[in-house]
């Protein structure tokens, strides 16, 4: 079988608008299969779910109802929240039996003090 | 020259004797009048255990469709017939399976519209889907029909194509009138339709993909759209070379057009399928009488052939084009849309008479085709009009 590997990298994919219908597979048929963690979509947001880990069983109903499988776990506890693709439906706080997740809205500090610590991290 | 058999056989058996030959993977199809026979014959190929081909009974044509995509996106070879409302009800998925480039090879057996609810042979059914991104061809006789369906084979699933094919054939005068038929040796048939092979499988693990994208950010669904209509139109030159290497096996000529005594014709009727043979009669009638008939059959309908409709036409000086079946609401029937879209890129003007024909398998006769030929005559020397009229009924 015929495999053309793309040769296009992360940034490339991510910037789609760029492309010529040219360089559209056949189709449009996605040849990375599972790069769609690669499109942020964590700005679509306009309400932000906050985590207190003091509160956190690790019961993981969060985990499980997540659309978006933004809730991020090791070894079967949970580490934090995805919000590069979190987009901030609150289904994870509707679920949550003990007061450890919140929604805030994005234009409070609170949600712009975590947002910037998430970044911050992200970067080091 | 291989070995052929020669036998008495319909348009369906034809038919279903070029798929036993291409032998698909995978056949999902749903019974409909007049088209039933091919899929009928089909499955006792496939019980008979004379095929490989997984048959797939489905509940309804728009289901037969989307298992023939889902087969065609994981890599199979795959094929399928409809006639009618089936093909209505396929009419989302007949653009699920070009959008997504699927190499699906389809025979219609070309039949009314309801209502008033009608099971015989037009081209209402199959004009509803001409612009939906598939190839369609029209076959004259059952023989043509058998010609067509294996070079959709090739045209669909060649590499620089990869679009799905319509191979049409009109109810009843064709699918079930018996003619002299040939069919070609099957080592042979199988040595020119080759084996698929597919550009992005889904069922590959080495190289996993994704098909049916969501395509609504930005301007992505335009440029699919852009890549579609390029592909196409690049079909064109394909068409061509794959039918002319089948006519060098069949020894049976392949063109976009048959053109009968176009040359010197100074009034040529276009026409699609099967009434083809009765306007050549009555054209080689006219020429005995003096008279510069000639008729232009079209044979690929899409992509439209108007380079060679236009060459085949600039010396005429008038022109019946025949529809049977019409675009409520247009000016004209949908070849009379083509065919004046392609003659207006002549420097002087062609008059033409957009004629409706055998609506719901109405008999073409003799008569009324001598009538158009006659009105053309009149068109020429400007002592009646342009336009559309319905031929044949009162």
């Amino acid at each position: 079988m015929s495999a053309k590997k793309t040769t296009k990298t992360a940034q490339e994919l991510i910037d789609f608008e760029s492309w010529t219908s040219e360089e559209i597979p056949n189709g449009a048929v996605c040849e990375d299969a599972g790069n769609s963690a690669l499109y942020i979509t964590g700005g679509w947001r306009s309400e932000m779910p906050l985590w207190t880990k003091d509160n956190c069983k690790d019961c993981m109903l969060c985990w499980v109802h997540c659309p978006d499988s933004s809730i991020l776990v090791a070894d079967g506890k949970m580490t934090g929240i995805d919000y590069d693709h979190c987009k901030g439906c609150g289904v994870c706080v509707i679920e949550c039996k003990f007061e450890a997740l919140e929604m805030v809205s994005e234009s409070s500090d609170e949600a712009r003090a975590t947002a910037a610590a998430y970044e911050q991290e992200k970067g080091a | 020259m291989p070995d052929i058999t020669v036998l008495a056989a319909t348009g369906n058996l034809m038919v279903s004797e070029a798929l036993r030959q291409a032998e698909p993977d995978v056949i999902a199809a749903y019974p409909i009048t007049p088209q039933t026979a091919v899929v009928e014959e089909y499955s006792k190929y496939v019980a008979d255990g004379r095929v490989h081909t997984e048959y797939v009974n489905v509940e309804s044509e728009h289901s037969s469709l989307s298992a023939c995509i889902g087969a065609s996106a994981a890599g199979a070879r795959v094929a399928t017939a409809t006639s009618s409302q089936g093909l209505a009800l396929m009419w989302e998925e007949l653009h699920i399976a070009s959008g997504m480039r699927l190499p699906i090879v389809m025979a219609n057996a070309n039949r009314a519209i309801s209502a008033p609810i009608n099971i015989h042979g037009d081209h209402s059914d199959v004009m509803g889907a001409r612009d939906s991104g598939w190839v369609i061809m029209f076959a004259e006789t059952a023989q043509e029909a058998y010609d067509n369906t294996l070079i959709s084979f090739r045209i669909a699933e060649h590499p620089d194509v990869q679009l799905p094919v319509m191979t049409t054939l009109d109810g009843f005068i064709t699918t079930h009138a018996m003619e002299r038929c040939e069919i070609l040796d099957d080592e042979v048939v199988k040595a020119y339709v080759g084996e698929r092979t597919p550009i992005n499988p889904l069922i590959n693990g080495d190289k996993p993909v994704s098909h049916g994208m969501f395509a609504s950010l930005g301007n992505s669904y335009f440029k699919v759209k852009k890549a579609e209509r390029a592909a196409i139109d690049a079909s064109h030159p394909i068409i061509k070379q794959v039918g002319d290497e089948w006519a060098n096996i069949c020894k049976r000529p392949f063109d976009y057009v048959d053109a009968y005594e176009c040359d010197d014709a100074d009034f040529i009727i276009v026409v699609l399928g099967s009434a083809a043979g009765n306007v050549r009669a009555v054209a080689r009638d006219l020429r005995a009488q003096g008279i510069k008939a000639g008729v232009l059959r079209i044979r690929v309908y899409r992509p439209f052939p108007a380079a060679e409709v236009l060459e085949a036409l600039k010396g005429a000086k008038a022109v019946g084009i025949f529809d049977r079946s019409d675009a409520f609401g247009a000016q004209y029937g949908p070849v009379g849309l083509d065919v004046r879209t392609a003659l207006y890129d002549l420097p002087a003007r062609i008059p033409t008479r957009n004629y409706i024909y055998g609506l719901g398998g109405a008999d073409i006769t003799i008569q009324t085709i001598k009538d158009a030929f006659d009105e053309l005559q009149q068109l020429a020397a400007g002592s009646i009009d342009e336009g559309l009229c319905y031929l044949g009924v009162r």
